[in-house]
């Protein structure tokens, strides 16, 4: 299965704290496919389904977020997760 | 209303307003699409916990997917496994009590459990909190 990337910019005020970090995860988990986030594109990656482990990044505004995804839907869960940072989740 | 998909969360504290706190901590950051219910103080209205009113929170917050409970400190869990050895047998094993911090717990089980996951995923969730 092919493997797709995609990466957005933490815009939001808060970064990746505890309510994103949520979000982001229900968002991941609307998608079969495996999907994975790192803030650099190197690594180390964390399973994007994980709201623990999504809250342990701590990502900050101004953070880079690498996803990449393999599965079925994976380009639609990419667009999905790059969109919701975009979006600010949602809360300002 | 249909019986939801979704595993059920029931917050179990000695303090009312801890239990409703950290419900209303889920509701507002998980959204309501998980069953949920809180449980807190004693019949009197003091601190501690009442084994009626757990069950009553695990009837409220009950699914077929089964119910995971968040517990405080001592009292709390030994109450709750009482209240889950009052419940109708075929229930019982669908209930499971996590080791995990309350409020932490609650929110990370309701956001796997908001996902549609089964019930050993929404506690081995809550439990990843208490790994490094």
């Amino acid at each position: 299965m092919q493997e797709v990337t995609a990466s957005a910019l933490l815009t939001n005020k808060i970064g990746l704290h505890a309510r994103p970090s949520v979000k982001l995860t229900q968002t991941a988990k609307r998608f079969g496919s495996r999907i994975e986030v790192a803030t650099s594109a190197a690594g180390p990656w964390t399973d994007a389904k994980s709201p623990v482990k999504i809250m342990r990044v701590k990502a900050a505004k101004g953070d880079v977020l690498h996803f990449k995804a393999s599965g079925e839907d994976a380009s639609a869960a990419l667009a999905a997760l790059v969109d919701i940072v975009a979006r600010k989740f949602d809360e300002e | 209303m249909p019986a939801s998909k979704n595993v059920g969360i029931v917050i179990v504290s000695h303090s009312a307003k801890v239990a409703e706190g950290a419900a209303d901590m889920v509701r507002q950051m998980v959204g309501d699409n998980v069953p949920l219910a809180a449980a807190g103080g004693n019949a009197e209205g003091g601190l501690g916990t009442d084994v009626a009113a757990i069950m009553a929170a695990i009837d409220k917050a009950w699914s077929e997917a089964g119910v995971a409970i968040l517990v405080d400190l001592g009292g709390a869990e030994t109450n709750s496994e009482m209240a889950v050895e009052m419940m109708p047998e075929e229930r019982r094993e669908r209930i499971v009590i996590c080791n995990a911090p309350i409020v932490e717990g609650a929110v990370m089980a309701a956001t796997e459990a908001s996902g549609g996951s089964s019930l050993a995923v929404v506690q081995a969730t809550a439990e990843e909190l208490m790994s490094a």
